[in-house]
């Protein structure tokens, strides 16, 4: 459903993705981990067409993102969701509006109708009775799970997490993974899911690859992964300090 | 000395590379919202809140300021018409300085210094937090959703203003003229109307209308490219009112002399 080809993005000299392959077959979610700066996002960014390679192709159901023109790249955003990773509600809409956005432009559904629509969207991230309140009187965690109810508004075929469990308690981390899963299994979408919490990543990957130097390294099932025999990969998923990956600016 | 010569044009092209770039960019902007303008859907709520925020808002605003400039300025002449008893004059000058003049500059300034800091402010925020990344994930095209509504309200608004300021500046110059220092009322009236074109009228309008279309597009742009944070905000925030002003004081002398 996703492939990526030999691409490339720098930016201002940085040279962030330095032709990257990979492929996303439907239904499949995938985990794309990696160390804080290593161009995750911007992988994800290229698949919803914020950024576009600089050399190289982003391929959607065989569709090169980059040759589309505006109206057809939004009648494919239109199949997609993304949850940010600051959520990126409107904060000058209620949370009902901000779920039922993309149904309010896409569709000539009634404010009612997409107000309920919203309502059950909610519910099915574990939100009820918050429809009226603003964004900014949410917690952390209720923010995503708005975020993820938006996503999920206008039934998508793709959903794209960006660091969906940063910046949350561990138990509330918990509950956005069993919602991801939860979210894969019951609306049988595609996903890809960026993040660097490896508990995270085992629990909704069906496969994960590690994004290092702007490229990926590895790609393989969960337990491949744990298995991985490379120094950088092991390093990464057992969260070592030493090891072959160094961490700028701190002396060994 | 080759190497020296090197170093002042490098220096030199440092120097402009930034400027030149944003205004590059601010006409981009100014493209891709005359492109959206005509395309569906219209925001027409938006643009109804937007026309609200920078008109109705700031009218309290320019209500006061205009009085006072009418009122200085009537003050002012009136001293010096007397000294060679032409004070009879007053109200032509008042007339004529807030039409051509007083009028959109005062209320362009003004404005700009209320909604267009808001709307960097505003757009500023939207881009750290990454909600503008999340309309065009949901299929909006950002420019169409949060800048036409915005440039368009400028554009009808500003004039609104314009007019309102002219007619209570020529007021407040009445007040102090006629009332405070005794000038005949029907003076006054005669003079402001017998040397008060409607060209004087529409070329104001005509300036308001452009400083409308220019902070709101500069204030936008601003905002929409904010980098880095809340100190990012901040500074899209300061220039967006620091570009908008000079923009509208230095193009209001080329107004001027085109329209002369």
């Amino acid at each position: 459903m996703i492939e990526f080809h030999e691409v490339h993005k720098s930016f201002g000299g940085k040279h962030v993705l330095q032709g990257v392959n990979l492929q996303v077959e439907k239904g499949e979610s995938l985990v794309i981990i990696g160390g804080s700066g290593s161009g995750k996002s911007v992988l994800l960014k290229h698949i919803i067409g914020l950024l576009h390679p600089d050399l190289g192709q982003v391929l959607i159901n065989s569709k090169d993102l980059s040759a589309l023109d505006e109206e057809h790249l939004n009648e494919m955003r239109k199949k997609f969701g993304m949850l940010f990773q600051s959520s990126a509600l409107f904060d000058s809409m209620q949370v009902w509006e901000n779920v039922g956005f993309g149904l309010k432009r896409h569709t000539s559904l009634s404010d009612k109708e997409i107000r309920e629509i919203a309502v059950r969207k909610l519910r099915m991230v574990g939100l009820a009775g918050i429809e009226s309140v603003m964004p900014s009187e949410l917690s952390g965690g209720m923010r995503k799970r708005v975020g993820l109810a938006r996503a999920i508004a206008m039934e998508p075929e793709l959903l794209l997490y960006d660091e969906p469990t940063t910046g949350l308690d561990p138990i509330m981390a918990d509950a956005i993974n069993d919602l991801i899963k939860k979210m894969n299994e019951k609306l049988n979408v595609t996903s890809v899911t960026i993040t660097h919490d490896m508990k995270s990543a085992f629990k909704i990957a069906d496969t994960i690859a590690m994004l290092y130097n702007g490229v990926i390294i590895e790609k393989g099932s969960p337990d491949s992964i744990k298995k991985s025999q490379n120094p950088i990969v092991r390093q990464f998923v057992e969260g070592r300090a030493e090891g072959p990956i160094v961490i700028e600016g701190i002396e060994a | 000395m080759a190497n020296m010569i090197v170093r002042t044009i490098e220096f030199i092209g440092a120097l402009i590379e930034r400027p030149v770039m944003a205004l590059g960019r601010v006409f981009l902007l100014f493209f891709s919202v005359v492109k959206e303008i005509p395309k569906p859907p219209f925001e027409i709520r938006n643009t109804i809140r937007q026309m609200l925020e920078i008109g109705v808002n700031s009218l309290p605003v320019v209500l006061i300021t205009a009085v006072f400039t009418g009122m200085v300025l009537a003050l002012q002449s009136y001293t010096g018409f007397k000294r060679f008893g032409a004070e009879g004059l007053v109200g032509s000058v008042v007339a004529l300085s807030m039409t051509r003049e007083l009028g959109p500059v005062l209320a362009a300034l003004i404005v700009t210094g209320r909604a267009g800091a808001a709307m960097a402010a505003e757009l500023g925020t939207m881009r750290v937090t990454e909600q503008i990344d999340a309309l065009e994930t949901l299929a909006t095209n950002p420019v169409k959703y949060l800048v036409v509504p915005r440039f368009l309200s400028g554009m009808i608004m500003l004039p609104a203003l314009t007019v309102i300021t002219d007619i209570v500046g020529i007021l407040g110059g009445y007040f102090v003229t006629v009332i405070l220092l005794g000038v005949s009322s029907k003076k006054y009236m005669t003079a402001t109307w017998s040397y008060l074109e409607l060209q004087d009228i529409y070329s104001g309008l005509i300036k308001a209308c452009f400083f409308g279309a220019a902070f709101t597009l500069i204030s936008c742009y601003k905002g929409f490219y904010t980098k880095g944070g809340a100190e990012g905000v901040g500074r899209a925030t300061t220039g967006a009112v620091v570009y908008s002003s000079m923009t509208i004081l230095i193009s209001d002398y080329f107004l001027s002399a085109l329209m002369f």
